[in-house]
């Protein structure tokens, strides 16, 4: 029996993901007719919501900001063969880190707090994940279901500082005291006055240089190669030389650090105190992220940048089209993953067939495939 | 201590570890199978809301345990097309299945009912009422025995007894019957079960149907016998619990019971804690309580008490060769 020809290069990389990517939202858009509204009316409404003027805008580069970390996050842990889902929990715990830099130098000018923060959330986001890497690598224990009960581990661990350590003498909420004004991480809004009154800040500009970071790690490194073989093949790895176990730790701890510069741009840039829960899933939404950006920081960064406009426009879309509830935008994320990541292989091999029919040397082979399918 | 509070206690474990035993169960099926099924979570949720949907439009809560389990099987079909037929990434799939399911239900439920995601209030005939077992009234007054008869065994709504009745089943399945061997194999080394002549596609699709069935049973369990109505989110991360026990379990049936007792305990213990401090424990944080079931899971896995080995395949998709 004949078999498939693989794809070519271009249609592997941007044919089949596009193809899979109309299909998640295509039946988004079925939800919505489902619920008697045109989707085309609610689409339009996002696209305004995360465009339509500075503040909108401003709004959707906030979220892009986080997802361009949580997704460099899960990819740099994919390249490896690594599937870092505790994205979440990473980022949580680096809030313990941002604040406690940010407290303990109450007072000082951000441009002082500013480097020190970013390096805290790093290092406590990159301990979080260390663990589970270090438990991959040397006692062999799933990094997939450690990092998930990780994830829970954080949400309780954060609940106990913020009602026991953390919080403020004065309120009653589980939250900080607020960080001191000239300790803030400056929003963009006070130099571009495009972006008056949203939260996105520096951190963004932090964000796209590690698209550039990560790209040059992955692709034109030592250390790069080595995880793309252990992400390849850890057999070969080994013989290669390289000591996959530390890989493994390394690039779990990058991973984690990457995360958890959520916590600088949400606690120093944006809520200014420690509060519970602002990951908001920011962690799940790399996982998307990273999927439809094919692992690729270029992909990454337009994924990121069109999460955010769903995030940003999904806010927005429940005041122009009544009934349709920003959920409309974590089932959008959900069929994203659905498509492009586990139903990957939906239209391979009908592609596959399609392109034997027109390249002439391979139609003969694709008819005869067809008539001998059809016979069995 | 005294008894009537460990009573009341385990009547509560009795409670708590009837949907982490269903779903571990039901992860039990796939993950013999060789399906890993992170998505435990996503399809309790599916089946809570469709239960609770469904018992509240009509009134039967039997109607509302039908519509729960075939949306959850549905969803365990889906789910089983992307990680067994398309051969795609099975952790990526559950994740997917997880997060559909967390948006679906809160965005179908506002639309439906619009009381901000949650289903109108079930009650009655609508909701699984609890069963006196015979002579639970007369043996109430005979001290210990009597008690722990009528209080903590007697009293619970059929669903609660289904699930205990599954455990002797599934072991019974597992290891005693045709299908169970084949089962275990195609989770071991499927390729041996394909040239012994035996469809693994076929295998793990049944596998993964009888997770749907099971993960609908507790979904349903939580909206219309322990609760009364769906609420946002409301099975609140009990899969990964289910999960975390059957690895703790090392995916045997029994042990699988035992651990999702231990783990209903830890959850009666930190709800219990939350209203009324115990002197012994007052010093614990109930957080600590709360991340005791993920913090023993880990150290399980880690190896430092015993060994958790999966079954060899897991998570791989078969490709039969040509």
């Amino acid at each position: 029996m004949s078999v498939l020809k693989p794809l070519p290069r271009w249609a592997d990389v941007v044919l089949l993901p596009l193809l899979n990517l109309t299909l998640a939202f295509v039946v988004s858009g079925l939800v919505v007719l489902a619920i008697g509204q045109n989707p085309l009316h609610a689409m339009w409404a996002i696209a305004t919501g995360a465009f339509g003027s500075g503040y909108n805008f401003g709004y959707t580069l906030y979220y892009a900001t986080n997802f361009i970390f949580t997704g460099l996050a899960v990819a740099l842990a994919a390249h490896a063969g690594l599937f870092n889902i505790g994205g979440n929990g990473q980022a949580y715990v680096a809030g313990l880190g941002v604040i406690a830099v940010a407290l303990l130098l109450d007072g000082t000018h951000w441009i002082i707090v500013m480097p020190l923060a970013m390096l805290a959330a790093m290092l406590v986001g990159g301990i979080w994940a260390f663990i589970p890497g270090y438990l991959q690598a040397k006692r062999g224990s799933h990094v997939v279901i450690t990092t998930i009960m990780f994830n829970f581990i954080a949400a309780a661990l954060m609940v106990y500082m913020l009602n026991y350590v953390l919080k403020a003498p004065t309120g009653m909420a589980p939250e900080s005291r607020m960080i001191a004004p000239d300790a803030r991480m400056p929003r963009l809004a006070e130099f571009i006055d495009f972006f008056r009154h949203t939260p996105v800040n520096l951190s963004l500009f932090l964000a796209i240089a590690l698209l550039v970071g990560v790209y040059y790690l992955i692709w034109h490194t030592k250390f790069g190669f080595a995880l793309r073989t252990l992400g390849q093949n850890p057999t070969a790895s080994r013989y290669a030389g390289f000591s996959n176990s530390k890989i493994i730790m390394i690039v779990m701890t990058m991973s984690g650090a990457l995360a958890g510069l959520v916590a600088f741009n949400e606690v120093l840039g944006v809520q200014n105190r420690l509060v519970l829960d602002f990951v908001a899933d920011a962690g799940f939404v790399g996982i998307a992220v990273a999927l439809m950006g094919r692992n690729h920081p270029f992909g990454i960064g337009l994924a990121a940048l069109l999460f955010g406009a769903l995030y940003q426009g999904g806010n927005e879309l429940q005041y122009v089209v009544p009934g349709l509830t920003r959920e409309m935008v974590v089932i959008i994320q959900a069929l994203v993953i659905l498509f492009t990541g586990a139903m990957e292989g939906l239209f391979r091999p009908g592609l596959q067939f399609a392109f034997m029919l027109f390249t002439p040397e391979h139609k003969a082979e694709a008819m005869a495939r067809e008539s001998a399918g059809s016979e069995s | 201590m005294d008894l009537n509070f460990l009573i009341s206690m385990l009547d509560a474990t009795l409670r708590l570890s009837t949907p982490l035993l269903l779903a571990c169960l039901a992860g039990l099926y796939s993950e013999r199978a060789g399906v890993f099924d992170i998505g435990l979570e996503g399809k309790m949720l599916m089946a809570a809301f469709a239960a609770a949907a469904t018992a509240a439009v009509t009134g039967s809560a039997w109607a509302g345990l039908f519509v729960g389990m075939s949306v959850s099987v549905l969803t365990a079909l889906l789910q089983g097309a992307a990680a067994i037929s398309l051969k795609g990434n099975q952790l990526i799939a559950g994740v997917a299945i997880n997060m559909l399911a967390a948006g679906l239900t809160t965005f179908l439920g506002q639309q439906w009912f619009r009381q901000g995601g949650r289903t109108p209030p079930v009650s009655g005939d609508a909701r699984f009422s609890s069963i006196q077992l015979p002579f639970a009234a007369e043996l109430r007054n005979v001290p210990v025995v009597g008690e722990i008869y009528s209080v903590i065994i007697s009293g619970h709504s059929i669903l609660v007894y289904v699930a205990f009745l599954m455990v002797p089943l599934t072991a019974w399945i597992l290891f005693r019957t045709r299908f169970g061997l084949r089962l275990r194999a195609v989770g071991e080394n499927p390729k041996a079960v394909d040239t012994a002549g035996i469809s693994v596609r076929r295998l793990r699709y049944q596998a993964v149907l009888i997770t749907g069935l099971l993960c609908g049973m507790a979904g349903a369990y939580f909206s219309i016998a322990q609760g009364a109505g769906f609420g946002n989110n409301m099975t609140a991360g009990k899969g990964f619990i289910a999960l975390a026990a059957l690895i703790f379990a090392k995916w045997r049936p029994v042990a699988a019971m035992f651990t999702c007792l231990l783990f209903g305990f830890l959850d009666a213990l930190q709800i219990r804690l939350q209203s009324t401090p115990l002197p012994v424990l007052s010093d614990v944080p109930v957080q600590l309580i709360q991340a005791l079931p993920y913090i023993l899971t880990v150290v399980l896995l880690a190896g430092f008490i015993g060994k958790a080995v999966g079954p060899k395949a897991g998570g791989v998709p078969y490709t039969k060769e040509r």
